[in-house]
């Protein structure tokens, strides 16, 4: 088999893992978008603060401790103790719900039926203002995560690839954990949609608001689980991300990422965002392999861009998007 | 006038009519300045096919949507069972039993057949989400019993054709039923209909006519519609409210409204002989 074959494959197994990366942040994106109409521009940011508030816990730092030190002329910054990964992730699962919670009583509540793009406007507002109440809380520097996910090249892999193609394929453990995680976390959101109350309260939601009234659906509880929903996903994409590259500002700039994903998939598919998110990872991946050292390289900072920008001419619903059809 | 005790009445086919379940008291309601509804009163009785009608913008939407309590009237009382029911929102009343259906038909467009009838039945949900997740104890029992009734107002509505094929896609007389079928569902005590015919060609009127009745009949579900066929109202309903301008102008059986000159005027328009 050619040298440059077997690097193809490669780089196309990698870039599908890093469409899984993608396609986490895009379903945050559709979850919330499905429900309420609202696109939620916050959750890059809800991202980086599930993260920040995940290692928080986690190193048992005091949360606000620079506004107690300020205001009290103390000096605290650490509990002294340390939570376990798994406590902290619940802990912090917790906190996301709270944000749910004061998201829908103090925002979204008074906005009911407002046009789209000012619910839109609603969420840039709030991106910036969580991103100021993650600074406060746990401050800006660059954290480490560790939740005890396998990090590293897999042996295994590179071990049989070798055997076979005489070249060991550099697959990153963090990856397939990813990989793993996320088809977790799809199958049960849709088995949460499919099959209990709650997710057929939250399709009837989604798909029609005042027949939901009608069956005697309350719209505040359905708009919180999905706020709380988005911030577990957004948790997930924080924990792996994070793992991945440090929890830092930069984490909330992945959100820019999901919208060529979003516009691939549609907004409103699960499986759109999925499909969407492993096109472009393996795309760029591709292009960038093959096409990239003709025209210098760094093309995946734009590529997923055009490819949407494509995708946009001839399908602008998205590949698994609700068909947008308007009677005259 | 009819016998209004407490014991109800019988109806010209002899069906026998219950004591009052709904009385809507002194209503009003207004937007801003325009007044929707004017000092309204009337009654429902257990078992009966009630009607309001009226010309064009005479108010008979809103004063459905009052009961269902997607409007609060600013004035008046509404007595349900017997007690005061305050100020409620929509999902509150369709909890306490009263189903609806909208004028422009408001179902799940994406979601199949089955799945639109079986949201008419999340009220009757009361397993936790745990249970759920492990589908054991309650949670099974209930999803089966839910099921088990979903399937029998689909038979009983005859849409057992369509049952797997997602709303959107059914044409608007189907729609209607499917719309009918999530209200009946829920075993209401009260069932509100929309203009349930608007836009129905002479057969599909007559078929929903009979599942009107069946309904009323089978289930014995109290039943209050709004309708613009005066032909249909008349052969339907046992007792009909006229509205006109916001006020109540007639409230009778049938017969009673059709001899009212008042209502002649306003809404049959004046007899040539």
């Amino acid at each position: 088999m050619p040298d440059q074959l077997i690097f193809a494959m490669e780089v196309t197994i990698n870039g599908l893992l890093n469409g899984v990366m993608y396609a986490l942040v895009a379903l945050g994106f559709v979850l919330i978008f499905k429900a309420s109409g609202i696109f939620n521009y916050a959750q890059g940011v809800m991202a980086l603060f599930a993260a920040m508030t995940l290692v928080g816990i986690q190193q048992g730092r005091v949360p606000f401790g620079h506004l107690i030190n300020e205001i009290f002329g103390t000096d605290v910054h650490y509990f002294g103790w340390e939570v376990p990964a798994l406590a902290a992730i619940l802990l912090t699962v917790v906190v996301m719900l709270a944000f749910a919670v004061l998201v829908q009583k103090f925002v979204f509540k008074h906005l009911v039926g407002q046009e789209p793009i000012i619910l839109f406007m609603a969420t840039i507002g709030l991106a910036y203002f969580l991103e100021g109440v993650s600074d406060l809380m746990w401050g800006s520097e660059i954290r480490n995560m560790d939740v005890g996910l396998p990090q590293g090249i897999n042996d295994a892999i590179d071990a049989a690839t070798f055997e076979i193609f005489g070249y060991g394929f550099f697959i990153d453990n963090l990856d397939i954990s990813a990989a793993i995680i996320a088809a977790i976390l799809v199958g049960g959101l849709i088995a949460f949609a499919q099959y209990t109350k709650q997710g057929r309260a939250m399709r009837a939601v989604a798909d029609d608001h005042q027949a939901a009234l009608s069956v005697g659906i309350k719209l505040n509880y359905v708009w919180v689980l999905v706020w709380t929903l988005a911030g577990i996903v957004a948790l997930v994409a924080g924990i792996m991300w994070g793992s991945k590259s440090g929890v830092q500002f930069s984490l909330s700039l992945i959100a820019l990422k999901a919208l060529p994903v979003l516009m691939l998939g549609g907004f409103t598919s699960i499986p759109g965002a999925i499909v969407g998110g492993l096109i472009i990872g393996m795309g760029e991946a591709l292009f960038e392999f093959s096409i990239g050292p003709m025209i210098g390289g760094a093309t995946e900072n734009w590529f997923a861009y055009v490819l949407a920008l494509v995708f946009l001419v001839f399908r602008p619903q998205g590949l698994f998007g609700e068909k947008i059809i308007e009677r005259v | 006038m009819l016998d209004s005790t407490e014991e109800g009445y019988v109806t010209a086919d002899g069906r026998q009519i219950g004591g009052v379940v709904m009385e809507m008291r002194n209503i009003t309601l207004r937007f801003g300045g325009v007044v929707a509804i004017k000092d309204i009163s009337f009654d429902i009785r257990e078992g009966e096919i009630r009607a309001i009608i009226g010309p064009n913008g005479a108010g008979k939407s809103s004063m459905l949507n009052v009961i269902s309590g997607f409007y609060n009237p600013q004035e008046g009382e509404v007595i349900y069972r017997g007690s005061k029911r305050p100020q409620m929102r929509p999902f509150q009343v369709a909890r306490q039993g009263i189903a609806r259906t909208f004028q422009n038909i408001a179902l799940f467009e994406g979601m199949t057949v089955l799945d639109n009838v079986m949201t008419g039945r999340l009220n009757h949900m009361k397993a936790s989400l745990l249970d759920q997740a492990f589908w054991w104890g309650k949670a099974q029992r209930e999803e089966v019993a839910n099921r088990q009734k979903a399937e029998e107002i689909i038979d009983f509505l005859e849409i057992q054709h369509i049952r797997k094929t997602p709303v959107g896609r059914l044409p608007y007389g189907l729609k209607k039923r499917v719309e009918l079928a999530r209200a009946l569902v829920s075993e209401p005590s009260i069932l509100l209909l929309d203009e349930p015919m608007a836009g129905m060609n002479v057969e599909e009127k007559e078929d929903m006519s009979r599942f009107i009745l069946d309904v009323n009949d089978e289930y014995g579900t109290t039943i209050v519609l709004i309708e613009h066929d005066m032909g249909v109202v008349m052969d339907l309903s046992d007792r009909v409210v006229v509205m006109d301008y916001g006020k109540k102008i007639g409230d009778g059986t049938p017969t009673e409204v059709r001899s009212n000159q008042e209502v002649i005027d306003a809404y049959l328009g004046v007899a040539h002989d």
